[in-house]
């Protein structure tokens, strides 16, 4: 039976953990997205689904605690807004050498430093470049809406099952904080241990049995050799990554002159800009990568090489951009637009960013 | 020699729950007679299917290349936290981490004293050898004052690098500890008390009364620049008095 509530993003998050059977989470506060731990606390998911959720004493002991989850085979995640993934960096890295699943969602807010609660999409270098030491990717979702917050926290324990690798669910404080409607799925069951032993394989660590040798979930291995081997194995992974796992989403480009690339809030806020471009006689359209990583790099190239120019409209200083140029390759021309600091572009602004750049010309 | 080696003649045996790995460890180190210690017990409580190791980042960063059991292996300090999410979501089974000085008192101090003051109902093992053996000897936490050590040529004076942590202490205040003891492994008679311990420790586990910790004074010759007789020799004069051994708490 369908379920239609509103929500904000937040709760959505925490609504959406519950049902599609996540056996833990772990979190500490930071504003904009406490709603997330709050709502779980107050559902109390441990006496409907046996769910654990437990506020750590900071985001490193979270994060950690994700890992030792993770390692047991586990559907567990985390949240936090940008200082605290800055802190979880260092769990992410050994999660990524250890090869463990796992959802975490950033609830972007402006930075550098403390910064401002306000949102902002400064973290996707930090997201979808690694952020902690070594060579390793984060897969990467962009929710841009409330139903998407729910929807994607399923489609993320998915991935990172399906890869072994920690998800990312790159949001923002618009989209935390947005109250929409949104439509939740039926309670499922959460996975017993012979279900993840059925689909994912026996590498958790749920204690040696006679019939087979015991599991250890590491990342440290000093010869270099193997090491590059390793490291190897890694990069094939992501190239499958690459290959299989590319989503995005296209609106108004079929007959465009210029292109907009722009994800999650930006996108929204974009969507209104191209109305009001369009009725000025400007044909523009968007292209949404919904993956940052794996970039939608080749449909980005298929409609820069159709249009005069491309414009990237992120709240950063110019981050995706880097990506967006090396998908078209000066094919076409590429600017960017973004506000800093919190503050949310308006769709004027982006017409405006689109006038001078490329019509007044 | 054939004549000897009997059956009945036998009065100490390599526990099944070792591996047949050479030892890393340099000689004279008590990581490896602890390991043994721990293996010995898992053996005979019969908990080898159900006993999850979290390793630490130090010496013993390979502690799961010896004991034949799941592991994990954690960052530097952060196994409290690794062994709070895995005895949670699989409360039925014994859970214990392993932890040096840096590890547990320096780097780890907030995991290891929240997971504690949660009363997590883990073992927490702390190999208390005074200093940082994996990187070469630098001081610790609980490197004594007037200790050399590579980053207190010296010796350590507490005006410039701070007090000696006596962190045991410290977590026997906490409520969510039931049992916090400092035993050693230089002798052994120490060695069967140690193993008593953390026997206990593991029992305290199984009757779900919270976090049990036990701290093994240790040596550490190769950084201490000694040799393993003297180390032993030199912990008991200089290390006990600091960190005398017995019970702090038995709940
Ligand atoms: C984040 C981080 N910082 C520093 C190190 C380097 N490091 C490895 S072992 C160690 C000290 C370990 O000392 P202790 O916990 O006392 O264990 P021991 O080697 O004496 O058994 C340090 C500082 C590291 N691996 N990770």
């Amino acid at each position: 039976m369908k379920e239609v509530k509103l929500m904000k993003g937040n709760e959505a998050i925490a609504h959406a953990a519950i049902r599609c059977g996540t056996d833990g989470y772990f979190g500490y506060p930071i504003t904009p997205q406490s709603e997330i731990m709050e709502t779980l606390m107050a559902e109390q998911p441990w006496n409907s689904t046996g769910m654990v959720v437990l506020q750590a004493e900071s985001e490193i002991a979270s994060i950690n605690m994700v890992y030792g989850g993770a390692g047991c085979g586990k559907r567990v995640m985390t949240s936090s807004s940008s200082p605290g993934v800055s802190l979880m960096q260092e769990g992410l890295t050994y999660m990524a050498g250890a090869e463990l699943p796992c959802v975490v969602v950033n609830v972007v807010r402006g930075g550098p430093g403390l910064g401002t609660i306000q949102p902002a999409q400064s973290d996707y270098f930090q997201t979808v470049k690694g952020g902690g030491h070594g060579d390793y990717k984060l897969i990467t979702l962009a929710p841009s809406s409330v139903q998407e917050m729910a929807d994607f926290v399923e489609d993320a324990f998915d991935l990172a099952f399906k890869y072994r690798n920690p998800v990312m669910i790159l949001s923002d404080g618009a989209i935390g904080q947005m109250m929409e409607k949104v439509e939740l799925k039926p309670q499922k069951p959460r996975m017993t241990e012979e279900e993840l032993i059925e689909k994912y394989g026996d590498w958790a660590t749920t204690g040696k049995t006679k019939n087979r040798k015991r599991n250890i979930i590491t990342s440290v291995e000093l010869a270099s050799e193997e090491m590059e081997q390793f490291n190897n194995k890694l990069q094939a992974k992501y190239k499958k990554v690459e290959e299989n796992e590319v989503r995005y989403e296209t609106f108004m480009c079929d007959d465009a002159e210029y292109l907009i690339v722009a994800y999650g809030s930006s996108a929204r806020i974009c969507q209104k800009s191209i109305q009001l471009a369009r009725a000025k006689g400007i044909k523009v359209g968007l292209l949404r990568p919904i993956t940052l990583f794996p970039f939608p790099s080749k449909p980005i190239l298929e409609l820069a090489q159709r249009v005069k120019g491309v414009l990237s409209v992120e709240m950063s200083a110019g981050q995706m951009v880097e990506d967006v140029r090396l998908a078209i390759n000066g094919a076409v021309k590429v600017e960017h637009f973004g506000r800093l600091g919190g503050i949310i572009p308006s769709p004027g602004e982006v017409v405006t960013a689109l006038e001078s750049n490329f019509i007044g010309e | 020699m054939k004549e000897i080696i009997k059956e009945e003649n036998i009065v100490y045996k390599k526990s099944v729950v070792l591996t047949d790995k050479d030892t890393h460890y340099c000689p004279g180190c008590t990581h490896g007679v602890v390991h043994r210690i721990i293996a010995e017990l898992i053996e005979e409580m019969g908990i080898q299917e159900t006993t999850i190791g979290i390793a630490p980042v130090g010496c013993s960063v390979f502690a799961y290349d010896y004991i034949d059991i799941d592991w994990q292996e954690a960052a530097h300090g952060r196994a409290p936290a690794l062994a709070t999410a895995v005895k949670r979501l699989m409360p039925e089974k014994n859970v214990f981490s392993y932890q040096g000085d840096g590890d547990l008192a320096a780097i780890g101090t907030a995991e290891t004293i929240h997971a504690c003051n949660r009363g997590e109902n883990i073992v927490m093992i702390f190999i208390n050898n005074g200093i940082y053996g994996m990187t070469g000897g630098q001081m610790a936490p609980t490197t004594l004052e007037g200790m050399k050590a590579s980053t207190c040529p010296m010796g350590r004076e507490a005006n410039h690098d701070g007090h000696p942590l006596k962190i045991t202490e410290l977590i026997a205040q906490l409520p969510g500890t039931c049992y916090v003891t400092r035993q050693a492994a230089h002798t052994p008679a120490a060695v069967r008390k140690t193993k008593k311990a953390i026997k206990k420790a593991f029992e305290n586990q199984m009757q779900n009364k919270g976090t049990s910790f036990v701290e093994v004074v240790s040596t550490c010759n190769s950084g201490w620049k000694m040799t393993p007789a003297k180390a032993n020799d030199w912990m008991v004069e200089n290390m006990f008095p600091f960190y005398p051994l017995g019970d702090m708490k038995d709940e």
